[in-house]
């Protein structure tokens, strides 16, 4: 059964056209699309259908609730993010976002693992092309950085899954679970994709140098994508849980610190996906439920973030809290916009991230996982903190940075609109939300109990953060780096190259100054008069030897040796004695040769 | 062009108002904690107050750790440069 049109085709497809169109066409022709992706996905039975065969395997696709719930939100985030990118005239990027989207749809959709594994790696290129797409001399570097560390991700994975096929002779993409080298090579290759720590600062180095609508269309895919596979492949890992809870907590305290706005939400993305992370580990319906609710509402209300601070961006050209403050004056939709994205991310109630998020705390509270739950709790607090509270507050209110800015231009504004739109939806509304769930939900987020211990928390972490700044304790913002785990590679690697390269380098500079430069220049000293040469050396030779007499004189013929060389030299021999010499050889040569 | 430019938060008189509703609400909600019904997954969760608690520690040591952590990690702008 072949009747499918694979959705990743529609949109790499329909990327390679875009050039073809100019003007209020090409926009018209970006954002149908998405309208037809969406379509499709809607008519699409569930199901897997086989594409076509290759080697020995066949190629599929797979479409079931897990897969269908990232497809609608990838096509629904692709959607908004073409809004916001309509204005600009070069269609570079929009052709980037479309490849990159249609991959992560490949991944999601893929039903076997050459399939992922191909869509993977073209997911990583058009991310990289999106985030050089800004042109600077920062966007570049980064983006090869990007590149390095996702390669070694792709060549993980390239490796599990061909030594995967080699023990178990199947090519199919389903549950997979840790057992053996191979399945530990595939999580690593996932894990780099999802951010999970050490192998995270890929993401905080490169989103915020990508530009003002990159950075929307790079929030929403690759790590949810990863989210999705993993989801897939290794519920109920126990690993996961750890580094997901780690996932959860040390982001907050960077982001605490940081002064780039946008690098912020990068560390806030690491957290919330630090909480689909758990869910996936803890792996019960319920989580699994919680990681794609969350994934579907995080996308939404990350990219919201994203846009507003990128209008913000495009005004005035910075995202560093240090120059922006009291634009709430002339930016009043934007601040709108962004309060509603940030309310989401808080999770508070009638917003979004409440009704996923509580899925994932209650799964790990359901499961007597109590550690686990209060470090959630409190992430949940520290991302209020930073997210919730610091993003509208150094950008809108704050010091005034005197600048005022024009509102973000209408097509902005429309994007960050529906974005708000569905951000309050899912919260007032979330069966809509729930029933698009991989399982059957009998989840109820509003209790009375809920929303007063989440409104308690998120109020006194407001609390908090209102008494440190009237005190003046809370870290002011700083133009600064700070070190994180990306140190490594950028300043790490090259010194223990040069620690390691200096010795061989000075080795290998002495046995070159040895071979070609000393040993010759001696050759050539003692061939001018090898007899006094060796004079010389048995006269050296004399005076390192213990306790002989006539040191003096010894020394005294030697330097008298040493002045006159290389005096006369050899003394030419005449050509007859010559001959004769070689004649004695030549007899000698006789009597070897016959006897 | 009209100056389109809004001044509402400079105002003593909203901020004060803010933050009275903010105040009022966060009372409202701490004696409310006491009252509704809970089914908790850990005893913790039903001691009252115990997230308003939980909130607030945790965001004063979060900013504090994080002040530490400043003095290790922070280094220049153009550190990577």
């Amino acid at each position: 059964m072949t009747s499918i049109f694979p959705p990743a085709l529609i949109f790499i497809a329909g990327a390679l056209l875009i050039p073809l169109f100019k003007g209020k066409i090409r926009s018209v022709y970006l954002l149908t699309l998405p309208v037809i992706a969406f379509w499709v996905l809607l008519n699409v039975p569930e199901g897997t259908y086989t594409m076509f065969a290759f080697l020995d395997n066949e190629l599929m696709l797979r479409f079931d609730k897990l897969s269908m719930i990232f497809g609608y939100i990838f096509v629904i985030i692709t959607f908004i993010g073409i809004i916001y990118a309509l204005h600009l005239k070069e269609s570079k990027e929009h052709i980037a976002a479309y490849i990159y989207a249609g991959s992560a749809l490949g991944v999601v959709f893929a039903g076997d693992l050459i399939t992922l594994f191909v869509f993977w790696e073209m997911l990583t290129v058009s991310a990289l092309f999106i985030i050089w797409h800004r042109q600077t001399p920062e966007s570049k570097a980064a983006g090869f950085r990007y590149l390095l560390v996702h390669l070694f991700g792709g060549v993980c994975l390239l490796v599990g899954i061909l030594m995967y096929y080699h023990n178990t002779g199947s090519l199919e993409f389903g549950y997979i679970g840790l057992d053996g080298l191979a399945t530990y090579l595939i999580l690593l290759g996932f894990a780099v994709n999802a951010a999970i720590p050490p192998l995270h600062a890929w993401l905080t180095d490169a989103y915020p140098e990508a530009s003002v609508t990159g950075a929307v269309f790079l929030s929403a895919f690759t790590t949810k994508t990863a989210v999705y596979v993993l989801a897939r492949s290794f519920p109920g890992t126990e690993l996961l849980i750890v580094v997901g809870a780690i996932m959860t907590v040390f982001p907050i305290f960077y982001a605490v610190l940081e002064n780039d706005l946008r690098r912020v939400l990068g560390y806030s993305l690491i957290n919330q996906v630090g909480f689909m992370v758990v869910a996936i580990g803890i792996g019960i319906p319920l989580a699994i439920n919680g990681a794609a609710a969350h994934a579907f509402a995080h996308i939404l209300y990350k990219a919201l973030l994203f846009m507003s601070v990128g209008a913000v961006m495009y005004r005035l050209g910075t995202a560093k809290a240090t120059e922006l403050g009291g634009l709430y004056k002339t930016m009043p939709l934007t601040l709108i916009f962004c309060v509603i994205g940030a309310a989401s991310i808080s999770a508070f109630p009638l917003f979004s991230g409440f009704v996923a998020k509580s899925l994932i705390v209650s799964a790990a509270g359901y499961q007597g996982l109590f550690i686990v739950w209060l470090i959630l709790i409190f992430a949940s607090a520290g991302v209020f903190h930073h997210a919730g509270i610091k993003i509208p507050f150094f950008t809108f209110f704050g010091h005034d940075s005197g600048k005022r800015p024009k509102e973000a231009p209408l097509n902005m504004l429309i994007a960050m609109g529906i974005a708000s739109f569905l951000c309050i939806f899912i919260g007032v509304y979330p069966s809509a939300l729930y029933s698009i769930l991989p399982y059957p939900v009998t989840y109820v987020p509003y209790t009375a109990d809920h929303v007063v211990g989440q409104l308690l928390l998120l109020f006194s972490a407001a609390m908090a953060f209102a008494i440190l700044m009237i005190k003046g304790y809370y870290p002011p913002e700083q133009r600064s780096v700070n070190l994180d785990t990306d140190w490594f590679y950028r300043k790490g690697a090259p010194a223990l190259i040069s620690l390691i390269s200096a010795p061989i380098a000075k080795l290998n500079s002495w046995a070159g100054q040895t071979a070609l430069e000393t040993m010759p220049n001696y050759l050539v000293w003692f061939g001018k008069n090898p007899l006094a040469a060796l004079r010389i050396a048995k006269a050296r030779f004399m005076l390192a030897l213990p306790g002989t007499d006539f040191k003096e004189e010894i020394k005294k013929g030697m330097e008298n040796e040493k002045n006159a060389y290389p005096g006369d030299g050899i003394k030419p021999w005449s050509i007859g004695s010559a001959v004769s010499i070689v004649l004695v050889f030549f007899l000698a040569y006789l009597v070897i040769f016959y006897f | 062009m009209k100056k389109k430019e809004s001044d509402f938060f400079d105002k003593p008189r909203n901020r004060i108002i803010m933050a009275s509703i903010f105040l009022c609400t966060l009372v409202a909600l701490i004696v409310a904690d006491f009252f509704i019904p809970k089914h908790p997954y850990f005893s913790v969760e039903g001691i009252p107050v115990f997230y308003a608690i939980y909130g607030f520690v945790g965001c004063v040591m979060l900013v504090v750790i994080a002040k530490q952590m400043r003095l290790f990690l922070k280094r220049g702008e153009d550190y990577y440069d």
